[in-house]
């Protein structure tokens, strides 16, 4: 693995190592020092075009544990918002000596664009470009469902016939996307719920069923639910009437939290839209993973910079 | 290629036996004993020796038995393909003023014991760390010695020693070889 730009073309075993190495750094993350040396004298830049607290700080996070050199590059008030191109800036980070760039940006194909190039050497994670892929969210949402399941024994395990409902506004959803990819090389069975208005097209190829039905879906027993957040900052048309009708029809309220089988995890990306998609209770809840994902997110991210940074690359 | 059986299966045992024997005698007993195998081999070895321990110290008090993985504290990292780690064990009551014996099969170049020593001090503090080696074959890099030794293999460096374990190839024994380059 020389860059993380996508779950499509990760195998099943390169999917599975990610996750056991990340329950390593897990372990790591519960002791009294928090730290391992291993990536000292190592740089990572956070290369963020588009506003995310929670993905920067959790890249952060994990880079920081790996002993890693942060540098946080956030485009509001830098020389890209003077007109400085991709190319430009990823050229003056590689001056600057960087060995892994974590890259998020409102362009689909960003991340691909920059491993492609020649404008640095450095490994490249994508941290979510446009509405196309987030590999380390996924990464941390199947991470999260086999800790659930497996608990300590969680080592070397998949995700086969684990049945997971992803719920939402999948026409946006790069996290959506990398999951269906993922969790179909992990062996889950992946159903998609949405109004037929946030259904992208040509879907077909997906491996994933699709369905209109919230509570047909709820009745079958998925081992997850996964609520995605409504993305009103990419909707630029009407694709449902109001936000009340979303809710009581696409939304996870209490009325139907209340059916769902007890066995059955609650998940959300975040940051949640509490009342429109989740319900506070249903949120708050103790199968609601969200504070586990964000946990499992620093975990699975020292995993990725650890595999990507640091040994002799394996493509080289 | 001239490959030739140093250590059998009996011949490991005994070797066990006696380092358990040797590490009940410097300790005084096996009060305060933790014995931390450096995977993967090191902790089949480790557990070998505890339950020898066992023996002595009757069945209420079973010798606490882990496992000390050392890939993320490695020198070399940036010089090999990217090693897979394997799980730390740490015996539930911790490592803290306690006597730790680190227990790997083959001492060589005492790189892999300096990482050991740095992970031991981020999980704690002992008040004695001590080093069992199943081999001992030689050419220190380091200047660091093992407390117990099962067998003194002097050897070239251009040979390769193989320890198996029944728990991971299914055979018990302890093999030199030319190198195969």
């Amino acid at each position: 693995m020389r860059h993380l730009l996508s779950t499509a073309t990760l195998s099943r075993d390169e999917a599975t190592r990610i996750l056991d190495v990340a329950e390593d750094m897990a372990d790591v993350s519960t002791r009294e020092i928090k730290k391992l040396p291993t990536l000292r004298g190592r740089t990572v830049v956070n290369l963020f075009f588009e506003d995310s607290t929670r993905t920067r700080i959790s890249f952060e996070a994990a880079a920081k544990r790996l002993s890693a050199d942060v540098i946080n590059f956030s485009a509001k008030g830098s020389s890209v918002s003077k007109g400085e191109s991709l190319k430009d800036t990823a050229q003056t980070l590689a001056a600057m000596g960087a060995d892994g760039v974590v890259i998020r940006h409102s362009a689909s194909g960003a991340a691909a664009v920059l491993a492609a190039s020649d404008w640095t050497d450095a490994a490249v994670v994508n941290a979510g470009d446009g509405t196309h892929e987030h590999p380390t969210q996924a990464l941390l949402d199947a991470f999260t469902i086999r800790k659930r399941l497996h608990g300590a024994a969680s080592r070397g395990k998949d995700l086969d016939g684990v049945k997971v409902a992803i719920v939402g506004d999948i026409l946006h959803s790069r996290v959506a996307r990398s999951n269906v990819w993922l969790l179909d090389a992990l062996g889950a069975e992946v159903t998609l719920v949405a109004p037929p208005t946030l259904v992208p097209v040509r879907m077909e190829s997906w491996p994933a069923r699709v369905s209109f039905d919230l509570d047909e879906v709820i009745a079958d027993g998925p081992d997850a639910l996964m609520m995605l957040r409504i993305q009103q900052e990419r909707m630029r048309a009407a694709y449902f009437p109001t936000e009340r009708e979303y809710s009581r029809v696409w939304g996870l309220d209490d009325r139907r939290l209340a059916s769902l089988p007890a066995t059955t995890m609650v998940m959300h990306p975040g940051p949640m839209n509490r009342g429109l998609e989740i319900s506070a209770a249903a949120a708050d809840s103790p199968r609601s993973t969200v504070r586990e994902q964000v946990a499992n997110g620093v975990s699975v991210r020292m995993a990725v910079l650890y595999l990507l940074l640091a040994g002799v690359s394996e493509a080289a | 290629m001239a490959a030739r059986t140093v250590l059998q299966h009996a011949d490991i045992a005994r070797a066990l036996t006696r380092i358990a024997h040797e590490i009940v005698e410097s300790n005084r007993g096996t009060d305060g004993l933790v014995l931390l195998g450096i995977p993967t081999r090191g902790v089949h070895l480790a557990e070998r020796i505890g339950r020898v321990l066992d023996d002595f110290a009757g069945p209420s008090v079973p010798i606490p038995v882990g496992a000390l993985d050392v890939t993320m504290y490695r020198d070399d990292l940036a010089h090999t393909r990217t090693r897979t780690p394997s799980p730390t064990r740490i015996p539930g009551a911790g490592i803290d003023g306690r006597t730790v014996v680190l227990v790997d099969d083959v001492l060589y170049s005492g790189r892999t014991i300096r990482a050991a020593l740095d992970a031991l001090s981020d999980l704690g503090r002992p008040s004695v760390v001590r080093l069992a080696a199943l081999v001992d074959r030689g050419h220190r890099e380091f200047p660091i010695r093992a407390d117990f030794v099962g067998k003194n293999l002097p050897s070239a460096q251009s040979e390769r020693i193989s320890v198996r374990l029944t728990e991971t190839d299914g055979v018990d024994e302890v093999v030199i070889a030319d190198r195969e380059d």
